[in-house]
């Protein structure tokens, strides 16, 4: 695509984004249900979000660089980034949300066989399907390896019995992507399988988490002799654990998104609302020092995601991995969270005022705190640099 | 543009690269200080430098270089501060040829800049007098007496003076920034001394007085304040590349010493306490990279908010050379505090790296005043 057609698609994108995405779908995302997530059970919050979607489904553009056999825009990479630009710089909100367009879709294009991909792909970009993730187990955390939820070969189905924890939104999705273990035999990686299951199945039940910030989107999930068609395993039996570590990767460069700040509202600005200048500098000199490293590397990170898509581009291998991007974007999203409760003194504490919306930056900033720990901890992602990219030697 | 190197500047990099580690490796700078060379550099070294076109990079091709930019020649520079080669690439090039592309007069630019692209002319810009950079302290004056002015003041910390055949002096013709000034001072000139200061990282700098030097109009600067505080900008960008340089250098030595080295029977670098903090540096690194490749593309493409960049630079380079020399010490233990290892030259040339055009207090401060606060 030349600099001219580059030009004209951009042209026709927008004009048709601004005739089409309803004024109120252009607006900041203030909750989760801001977004269509879909689903059996989806519900739309308002007849605009609801035109939005439908709006966006017709043109495939839920998820407009799946291919169009699956429903989705057909968009190239290029086509894709111009569609995403003119969509940020109207403000216009994503029409369908849901981990099976960031996580499931992914690993079902690289991994599963054409008639899975047939059967569950159209699913996900019509939010028919909600998906939702079973990896990490009670006594599986870091050591994700080391899970033991087993999937037993019955003949025609296979038998699942154990459970999952911190399963997001468990409760309201209609399947779940598993890990399982199908082999207590060999090295632990080794008996790992991928596995589809349907939350209708009898035997699947749930049990919401409640967090230090209050009620969340986790559940335990269990499954006691819960069967399960043996067409639902993706990729070959024993070998789920590349199929883990490939969709872990976007997960984690998920979670690290959270290091740019897209807040219209930059943190100084907190800073200037609630302390005040004093001959043009912060009145906190000691916090303006802390707030300006912060924004420091605010910055630089968002230079080198900007890099690492260039070196992309270009093929080169930039060493920028999602590992890194985990790390410091979790890292930068727990700080910001902490300079922003700290410069905004002891009316953000209350929890009990609507003005602040009951707390809701002091529970923001209790819920980062599981930033450095879902998808893999910071000490994992560490381990990884260090082995995988520093080479260096395993103890 | 992109966040990544054309063909040709990667060609240029690479050749780069061989030149400095055939012609220019650490140890040759290990000998100039061993021996106290009176120059400091090595003339014939230098003279290869002009020969494959370093001198030239920024300077445009009608006045006798190859203008290729400032990612060009912060490539060079990265390259560079990996065997911390000692020329007057930054002195005479990167700060000197600056000052002149944006503050020179059509006949100082035309007689000047090709002479420094040829390397036959070396200059040094006089603008420090303070312990701390500052571009609004200058207390040196020029007062206008006829068609002269006379200069009378003193300055520190000038790179590579007392080879420099010319001097860009800045001093203030009046109250306020509107005042500052830059002239061009002859080396030979009555009433200006020269003193040479030996440095922590053994690199050339000096201390000079004016005392009543003459100067003629014609060796006034066209431009004054503006242009010198861009010229401050793009000499801390290019500072933070050499500032890469020496911390890749650091680190890559140091991660391989952490695969070799053996204690407990095994290599140190298993022991998760030192891959950890390996890691953050990597990731540091990495980050550096990012805002050092950005901050040159900036100047070439000639950003109005060039100095939010040039500040998030050379504070982010100071920060991470100065985690990444402390750590290459501790992680070679006892042996990385030895003169035989090369890392005393790392850390030495790191931390008058982070003094010059203003150190990581001053850049922070700066980034958080151009944004308001």
């Amino acid at each position: 695509m030349n600099k001219e057609e580059q030009d004209i698609f951009r042209a026709e994108t927008r004009a048709w984004l601004e005739s089409n995405c309803p004024r109120s779908m252009r607006e900041k995302v203030q909750e989760e249900s801001d977004y269509y997530w879909g689903g059996k059970n989806g519900t739309f919050k308002n007849e605009d979000q609801k035109i939005w979607f439908e709006r966006m489904l017709a043109k495939g553009w839920t998820v407009p660089y799946w291919h169009k056999k699956y429903g989705g825009g057909g968009l190239s990479a290029i086509e894709n980034k111009i569609l995403n630009e003119e969509m940020a710089s109207l403000g216009c909100r994503k029409p369908l949300f849901s981990f099976g367009i960031s996580m499931l879709g992914p690993a079902l294009q690289k991994f599963a066989t054409e008639e899975q991909k047939d059967k569950y792909l159209p699913e996900i970009v019509k939010g028919e399907i909600r998906w939702c993730q079973g990896y990490s187990e009670p006594n599986a955390g870091s050591d994700l390896a080391g899970l033991q939820c087993r999937a037993d070969d019955m003949g025609d189905y296979f038998l699942v019995n154990g459970s999952k924890i911190w399963t997001s939104y468990g409760n309201k999705a209609d399947w779940i992507f598993c890990l399982v273990r199908t082999d207590f035999g060999s090295k632990k990686q080794r008996g790992i399988s991928f596995l589809l299951i349907d939350m209708a199945t009898e035997g699947v039940s749930t049990r919401p988490i409640k967090l230090i910030s209050g009620k969340s989107p986790f559940t335990e999930t269990f499954f006691n002799n819960v069967r399960v068609p043996k067409e639902n395993l993706v990729g070959e039996l024993n070998m789920g654990w590349s199929i883990a570590k490939y969709l872990l990767t976007h997960e984690r460069q998920m979670i690290g998104d959270m290091g740019k700040n897209d807040e219209q509202v930059k943190t100084h600005n907190i800073a200037i609302e609630h302390i005040g200048l004093q001959n043009g500098i912060l009145a906190d000199t000691i916090l303006r020092t802390e707030l300006a490293q912060h924004e420091m590397n605010e910055a630089i990170f968002e230079m080198t995601i900007e890099r690492a898509i260039d070196e992309a581009k270009a093929g080169n291998n930039s060493g920028a991995t999602s590992s890194l991007f985990k790390y410091y974007g979790t890292e930068l999203n727990m700080e910001r969270m902490e300079l922003q409760l700290a410069l905004s003194g002891n009316q953000e504490l209350v929890m009990d005022n609507p003005a602040n919306q009951n707390g809701l930056l002091a529970n923001a900033m209790l819920r980062s705190k599981g930033n450095s720990i879902e998808g893999g901890t910071s000490e994992i992602q560490l381990n990884i640099i260090a082995k995988n990219i520093l080479g260096l030697p395993n103890n | 543009m992109a966040l990544v190197l054309n063909e040709e500047q990667v060609l240029l990099k690479s050749s780069a690269v061989d030149f400095f580690n055939s012609k220019a490796p650490l140890e040759a700078f290990r000998k100039l200080r061993d021996e106290n060379n009176p120059v400091g550099f090595d003339r014939s070294l230098y003279a290869e430098m002009v020969e494959l076109g370093f001198a030239g990079l920024i300077i445009p091709e009608n006045r006798g270089g190859f203008d290729f930019g400032y990612v060009a020649l912060g490539q060079i520079l990265e390259v560079n501060g990996r065997t911390l080669a000692a020329s007057p690439l930054i002195s005479s090039v990167l700060l000197s040829a600056t000052v002149l592309n944006l503050a020179g007069t059509e006949e100082q630019k035309s007689t000047l800049l090709p002479l420094i692209a040829s390397g036959e002319l070396l200059l040094s810009l006089a603008h420090e007098e303070n312990t701390l950079h500052n571009p609004t302290r200058v207390n040196c004056t020029a007062t206008k007496e006829g068609e002269h002015y006379k200069l009378n003041g003193s300055k520190v910390f000038v790179l590579d003076v007392h080879v420099a055949n010319k001097i860009i002096v800045v001093a203030r013709t009046s109250e306020g920034n509107e005042g500052i000034r830059l002239f061009l001072v002859d080396v030979q000139s009555p009433g200006l001394s020269i003193h040479r200061t030996q440095m922590l990282d053994n690199r050339n700098a000096g201390n000079i007085s004016l005392e009543h030097v003459i100067i003629s109009e014609s060796d006034k600067l066209a431009g004054g304040f503006d242009e010198l505080c861009r010229v401050y900008d793009i000499a801390a960008i290019g500072l933070a590349a050499e500032m890469l340089g020496i911390a890749q250098e650091a680190f890559e030595r140091t991660i391989s010493y952490l695969k070799e080295r053996k204690q407990f029977g095994v290599s140190i670098g298993s022991f998760q306490a030192l891959q950890h903090r390996a890691a953050k540096m990597f990731i540091e690194i990495e980050l550096s990279k990012s805002v050092v490749i950005k901050a040159l593309t900036a100047i070439d493409e000639n950003w109005v908010n060039l100095s939010e960049l040039a500040s998030l630079a050379k504070s982010k380079l100071g920060q991470t050379v100065k985690l990444v020399t402390n750590e290459a010490i501790q992680m070679h233990g006892g042996i990385g505090m030895t003169d035989d290892m090369d890392f005393g030259f790392f850390i030495k040339r790191a931390r008058v790296l982070q003094q010059t055009m203003g150190d990581y207090n001053y850049h922070l401060d700066r980034y958080a005043s151009l944004n308001g606060y």
